[in-house]
């Protein structure tokens, strides 16, 4: 055997050992999803089985015809909860972003005093976990009179987000050169302009990454949802998750359908935009 | 087209000083090179013409209106970047409209001077592609074309060949000249390349240190150069610049070696100056191989060992040893060369140079 039908042999083994090591990986992520699929379209005997019935012996719908069959049928506010956490994502999401651009143009484009400082300490605050704010925002939101309502969660997701908002989208001003809005002010832009005009397109994926991570963290949401909320109103769907569970007994497959409910349009808008999400558009704009 | 004043402008980051209140005036329809070693403050200088950089003293005129405290677009300039800085998400087309359309110019006359300007810069076929479609030199082009299309007062370019490899340096060297010859407005380039500022300035501001050196045509900052600086600057291989010690009509180096004062200096020294004596090249050459031979009057012969030859075809230049280090020279019609050879050599003392070695200002009068 030669050298190159050796290496190319290499090459193939290589590839095979990289496709099984990718499948793996795969299934890892992908099976927990499988499984909440096939969860919520099979009867709860099955799913409780001991070994697990990896095959489905029968399919049902049973669970989401009785979701949204209304209280006493099984059925719980599927329609409120929707509604409450779209709203509270949305405009959290809206606002963060917002705010982020505002920050990370800031961050990306200006010296100011303690700057790096003013950086650090908004890193600073994705350490403390969430949960444990809980508490002490419970008693702030009582004693203000905004517990159990959209703004109330609004106003903890965009303090939650705009840090890592911010973050990111400082990084992808930093990759778009400062030349060219300079060039924009000098082809008549004014500042402004030239943030619009220039500086924006080209960090659009960034921002439009931004904004997918934001809408995900607060459409996911649940630990500070769950103490800040308790009313039809105002309760999201990772907390609509619990109306299933109930004394001494937790209705798995409803639960699972309600995930499935939740995951649809989450994964759907990640699909939308991921296409915008591709980097390298700048390439060209200067030498390189 | 318009005229361009700076006067006692001033840059200063905190306590540092960038530029330090320097005057100009440019002429209507001028070709200006700004030159001089990175961080000289030319680039500065630029910037605060275009509005991007404010001033911390002094003012700038363009068109004999103050424009201190204008911002880049109320000043009716364009310029053109050493990156380019095309916009990466426009076309070409939309690249050289981006002005007119900020300017909300209609829809007919924007597509007449796009296509003017692709006429002129021979862009017509590149309209609809996007800038990373394009070669260095294509961008380039594309770069002026936006500056072309806004038929600014002025026109600022920032080092926009640096980015280019040599062979289309030169080219583009010439299409700026050719384009400056065609728009007729008033030019302030800035380059750390001298023979860029050589080929197409009018006049070349030589900068140092956020002072401006000199200011003269390129064929006074060549030949009569206002320091030691623009003399080693200037002019490619470089001056040979040595110090010495005058003692008597003649020029004492520091090995010892001596070389008579040049006639046009006598006047201006005394025994004992410190100078440093300068002498260009082409005016140093192996006897019989150089530009004025045979009709210079003032020409001092020597015998000088060869160190190294580079042969460059038409011309050899000679570096040979003298005052214990290398002296440059230029030989015509070259003859092979040996290294080590004792060759006669002319140095042609009415072409020489003379600085204070204190201040660095020429001993001219």
């Amino acid at each position: 055997m030669n050298e190159n039908s050796s290496a190319r042999l290499k090459r193939r083994l290589t590839g095979i050992v990289y496709r099984i090591g990718l499948f793996l990986a795969m299934l890892t992520i992908c099976l927990p999803g499988l499984w909440i699929v096939l969860s919520s379209l099979r009867p709860t005997v099955e799913i409780m089985a001991k070994p697990p019935v990896w095959i489905p012996q029968e399919i049902s719908f049973d669970a989401y015809v009785a979701m949204f069959s209304g209280i006493g049928k099984g059925g719980i506010p599927v329609i409120e909860y929707f509604r409450n956490s779209l709203i509270i994502s949305v405009t959290s999401t809206i606002i963060a972003v917002a705010i982020g651009m505002a920050g990370g143009y800031a961050f990306a484009r200006y010296r100011f005093r303690g700057k790096s400082s003013v950086f650090l300490g908004l890193m600073l605050t994705r350490t403390v976990p969430g949960i444990a704010l809980s508490l002490p925002l419970f008693f702030l939101y009582v004693r203000l009179g905004i517990i159990d309502t959209h703004f109330g969660l609004i106003l903890a997701y965009v303090a939650l987000n705009v840090p890592f908002t911010i973050w990111l989208i400082d990084g992808f001003f930093r990759q778009v050169p400062k030349d060219l809005a300079e060039a924009a002010q000098i082809d008549g832009c004014t500042r402004w302009q030239a943030f619009w005009q220039v500086e924006f397109p080209l960090a659009g994926p960034g921002i439009a990454s931004a904004a997918i991570f934001a809408f995900l963290t607060c459409w996911n949401e649940f630990a500070l949802a769950s103490q800040l909320t308790r009313s039809v109103s105002a309760k999201t769907l990772p907390v609509g998750l619990l109306d299933y569970t109930a004394e001494f007994t937790i209705d798995w497959r409803g639960m699972c359908a309600l995930a499935v409910v939740m995951i649809i349009p989450a994964l759907t808008l990640t699909y939308i935009v991921q296409k915008h999400l591709v980097g390298g558009l700048t390439s060209g704009a200067v030498k390189g | 087209m318009a005229t361009v004043s700076l006067t006692k402008l001033t840059k200063r980051y905190g306590n540092v000083g960038i530029v330090h209140g320097i005057d100009l005036d440019i002429a209507d329809r001028e070709f200006i090179a700004l030159v001089g070693p990175s961080g000289c403050g030319k680039s500065t200088t630029l910037r605060m013409i275009a509005g991007l950089e404010e001033i911390s003293a002094g003012s700038i005129e363009i068109g004999g209106r103050v424009v201190n405290d204008l911002p880049p677009r109320s000043r009716n300039i364009s310029m053109v970047f050493q990156s380019y800085a095309l916009y990466p998400h426009m076309t070409v087309r939309e690249n050289l409209g981006f002005s007119l359309k900020i300017a909300g110019a209609a829809k007919e006359d924007m597509d007449r001077r796009v296509a003017e300007a692709s006429a002129i810069l021979g862009l017509d076929t590149l309209l609809d592609r996007r800038p990373s479609q394009l070669s260095g030199g294509q961008r380039q082009r594309v770069a002026m074309g936006r500056a072309i299309v806004r038929d600014p007062d002025v026109f600022l370019f920032d080092e926009p060949l640096s980015n280019l490899d040599a062979k289309l340096r030169t080219q583009m060297r010439t299409e700026i000249k050719k384009l400056h010859a065609k728009v007729q407005s008033t030019v302030i380039y800035v380059t750390h390349d001298q023979v860029e500022a050589m080929t197409l300035a009018d006049r070349i501001v030589i900068m140092r240190d956020g002072y401006i050196e000199q200011v003269g045509t390129p064929d006074e900052v060549f030949r009569r150069p206002a320091t030691r600086f623009v003399a080693g600057f200037i002019g490619s291989p470089p001056m040979n610049l040595h110090q010495a010690t005058i003692d008597d009509g003649q020029m004492v180096f520091a090995s010892g070696e001596k070389l008579p004062l040049p006639g046009q200096f006598k006047a201006n020294v005394s025994t004992g100056d410190k100078v440093v004596f300068g002498l260009r090249p082409d005016d140093i050459y192996p006897t019989g191989h150089g530009i004025s031979s045979g009709g210079a009057a003032d020409v001092h012969q020597i015998e000088l060992p060869i160190t190294v030859t580079e042969p460059l075809g038409n011309e050899t230049l000679v570096f040979v040893e003298f005052n214990g280090t290398d002296w440059v020279s230029r030989m015509l019609n070259p003859r092979p060369l040996k290294s080590g050879e004792r060759i006669a050599m002319s140095f042609d003392m009415s072409q020489a140079h003379l600085f204070a070695a204190d201040t660095g200002k020429t001993l001219r009068s």
